[in-house]
């Protein structure tokens, strides 16, 4: 199924996630991920949303989302190019005989080691996507013991063209 | 306290009323009930709303005590649906609350404007499963347009007044305020603005000149064009502009159920209503026409079946409505324009010229007079759609007809010809048994000098009949027409249609006698079992200065026809039993 990337400028009040959240399921549609956060206006959040569906369906929901008092704006970002990155905490099985090896994966992913135990490790990832589910192929041998993602954020490319990086 | 009329509109206009006076908040929530114009509140008090209550006992505003909260919400839905204003009605916390949720979601489906004002317990207790709390925003977020929680006083005129503009601008809807009982008792300086920012909405929906060119150009050489008239030409107050675009044009006009009354059903273009249960000229419209108009109307799955790939053959779609939610949404359209139906077809007008159809017409009437809705009486026992025709006929079309859901709701879409707007108050949408007698108590407050019938069947009457008392306690002359078929009538067509007769939970035979049960409420109650008695009955009733509850006992076995079932495609029309 097609996934889709939306942004979605929302009041910073109590309830307006639920209220998010809420028209997703009364459409019949899914969220598969959502990050919210302060925006660069005092008083508003930004909401990134992605959700799979066909292009009538995701401009159906947006039409809904757009009626929503609490929603200032609604954007599909991935109808055009994009940042996007999502940040992984991976806890690996790893006893100091293993360090090494584990470090050796992380380094080329430019993601860091950010606590050592005894028999285990956090790794921090920055990325797509890919390149978080590259990583955690990667260290699927060693064990991953616990996984937190973030979800997608995003943000569209501006139109002059530059150089893009990871 | 009660002052009359012309006291409470002098009183409204006293310019910044009571502004900078400290408050409560129940004080200050009457205050702007007043200063909105709100005419009439239907509620019931509680615990939660006891200082909303108490404010009111000293304020001039009408209260009217339904006996249900559910009465409340539809008596407040049937005065907006036949005035356009906004609908107020209260209640308290938890089961209070949850009693309006059935009224608050059939406003919903059918964008009425609604202002429901629920109690809560204290701030302090929110969360801790206290007495009489349920988390009404949360419930009704769904079937709201918008909900509030007011948690600070200094917030309540502002979001009052918020909710009034959103209930009754854009495409309108229920909005409900839940008041938390400490911020009814806070006191601050009172304060109404005069306007509202609310950043991101829409309130007036004016389509552009491209929009309306493209939508004009589109019927301009159409040669079956037809329109459908939704209940968005209600809203819209666009009846004066629908005919006099359809007469310049010499387009007909289909009206959906929603919209019946937007165009007098007796008007040479009026094709009737379409759909399931749909005249056989407006379905056969539909079928052959080269141009739908949709206007404020949203291509429901009782018109198009659920089969939206096969609807309209042979037409292109032209959608107008206030919501471009619904453009494409339902149906794949050629031409769509945002606006409000008023606003669209005023800029149209100009441009519009007459389309070539009179041939189309000409194939029209006679589909008319081949096919018009029928029913065999072949003996003395009475028929159901003859007491509608003899209602439509006795009032020249012209009474507040309200109902309920179900078969008797359909025969009075079919044989009742609106010829005004704002007359046939139902639930579309939600199809909400127990709807149509508190509604009829609304539509009657709202319009004191006209004759208002509550056509129900008798499963829904059972539903909110309690509301009677409210008859007598207001001496409104609400005029209830029982269709009384012993059983749940449309429930039972479908079981013998579709089920092979297994009539399963339908039979009513253990109902209480309405004569009786009127009576006890202390209204006229009669009875008439053939069409003589029916005639005599209802003159009798109609002569009456007073509310009467008439029991009309009809042929339990009437099926509502035409029919096109479930999931088949208009051309599927099932005419009638030979």
């Amino acid at each position: 199924m097609e996934q889709h990337t939306i942004a979605v400028l929302v009041n910073d009040h109590p309830g307006v996630l639920t209220r998010v959240a809420n028209l997703f399921s009364q459409r019949g549609c899914n969220i598969n991920s959502i990050t919210v956060g302060a925006s660069e206006e005092p008083g508003l959040s930004r909401m990134i949303i992605t959700s799979g569906g066909d292009d009538q369906r995701i401009d159906q929901l947006m039409k809904q989302l757009n009626k929503l008092i609490d929603v200032i704006s609604v954007t599909l970002l991935s109808k055009d190019p994009m940042v996007t990155r999502e940040l992984a905490l991976i806890k690996v099985d790893a006893g100091p005989a293993q360090r090494a090896e584990i470090n050796g994966i992380v380094e080329p992913f430019r993601a860091s080691v950010v606590d050592i135990g005894p028999t285990s490790l956090i790794i921090q990832a920055t990325g797509d996507i890919d390149k978080i589910d590259a990583l955690l192929a990667l260290l699927e041998p060693y064990g991953i013991r616990e996984l937190t993602r973030t979800g997608l954020m995003a943000m569209a490319r501006s139109v002059v063209d530059q150089p893009s990086y990871m | 306290m009660s002052v009359n009329a012309a006291e409470l509109t002098k009183l409204r206009s006293v310019p910044n009323i009571g502004f900078g006076e400290e408050m409560t908040g129940a004080e200050a929530l009457l205050r702007c009930l007043l200063l909105e114009n709100v005419e009439v509140i239907f509620g019931y008090p509680g615990g939660a709303v006891l200082p909303i209550y108490d404010s009111l006992y000293s304020s001039f505003l009408k209260h009217v005590l339904t006996r249900h909260e559910q009465g409340a919400v539809h008596a407040a839905d049937g005065y907006a649906r036949a005035t356009g204003k906004p609908g107020v009605c209260i209640a308290t916390s938890g089961p209070g609350a949850t009693n309006l949720v059935t009224g608050i979601a059939t406003a919903q489906m059918d964008s009425i404007p609604l202002v429901c004002i629920t109690g809560n317990v204290a701030q302090h207790l929110i969360g801790t499963d206290a007495f009489q709390e349920a988390n009404i925003t949360g419930i009704t977020l769904p079937i709201t347009k918008h909900n509030y929680f007011v948690r600070d006083v200094r917030d309540l005129p502002r979001i009052v007044k918020e909710a009034f503009y959103i209930a009754t601008t854009g495409r309108p809807g229920p909005v409900l305020i839940d008041i938390p009982k400490d911020v009814a008792n806070a006191k601050a300086p009172f304060y109404y603005p005069d306007s509202v920012e609310i950043r991101g909405y829409r309130d007036t929906v004016v389509p552009s000149d491209e929009e309306v060119q493209a939508f004009v150009g589109a019927i301009s050489s159409a040669k079956k064009p037809v329109i459908l008239a939704g209940g968005g030409i209600l809203s819209a107050g666009a009846e004066a502009e629908l005919l006099a675009f359809a007469e310049k044009t010499r387009i007909p006009v289909i009206n959906t159920f929603m919209g019946l009354g937007g165009f007098p059903g007796t008007h040479e273009l009026a094709l009737g209503m379409p759909g399931m249960h749909g005249s056989y000229t407006a379905n056969q419209a539909l079928l052959n026409a080269d141009c739908i108009i949709g206007i404020g109307a949203r291509f429901d799955d009782r018109i198009t079946m659920g089969r939206t790939k096969e609807f309209g053959p042979n037409a292109k779609i032209v959608h107008v409505d206030i919501d471009p939610a619904e453009l494409g949404k339902n149906v794949a359209t050629a031409v769509t324009v945002v606006g409000d139906a008023k606003s669209t077809l005023q800029k149209a007008l100009p441009l519009a010229k007459a389309c070539d159809t009179a041939d189309w017409i000409a194939q029209l009437r006679q589909w008319q007079q081949e096919h018009p809705y029928s029913y065999k009486k072949n003996s003395d026992a009475l028929k159901p759609q003859e007491v509608i025709e003899m209602l439509y006929e006795t009032t020249n079309g012209e009474a507040i007809v309200t109902t309920d859901v179900g078969q008797h709701q359909m025969w009075t879409a079919q044989y009742y010809k609106f010829k005004s707007t704002r007359s046939f108050i139902s639930s579309g949408g939600l199809g909400t048994m127990g709807f149509g007698f508190p509604a009829a108590i609304g539509a009657q407050f709202a319009n004191p000098d006209r004759t208002v019938i509550a056509v129900v069947g008798d499963g829904g009457f059972q539903m909110t009949n309690q509301e009677l008392a409210i008859l007598v306690q207001y001496r409104l002359p609400v005029k209830v027409v029982i269709l009384n078929n012993q059983c749940l009538g449309m429930v039972r067509q479908w079981q013998e249609l579709f089920y092979e007769n297994r009539y399963s939970q339908i039979d009513l035979t253990c109902s209480p006698d309405f004569v009786k049960l009127a009576e006890a409420f202390g209204i006229k109650g009669m009875r008439a079992t053939t069409t003589a008695e029916a005639k005599a009955v209802w003159a009798e009733a109609l002569a009456y200065d007073g509310p009467v509850v008439i029991d009309f006992r009809v042929e339990p076995e009437e099926n509502v026809y035409p029919m096109v079932a479930a999931g088949d495609t208009l051309d599927q029309m099932v005419l009638g039993e030979e």
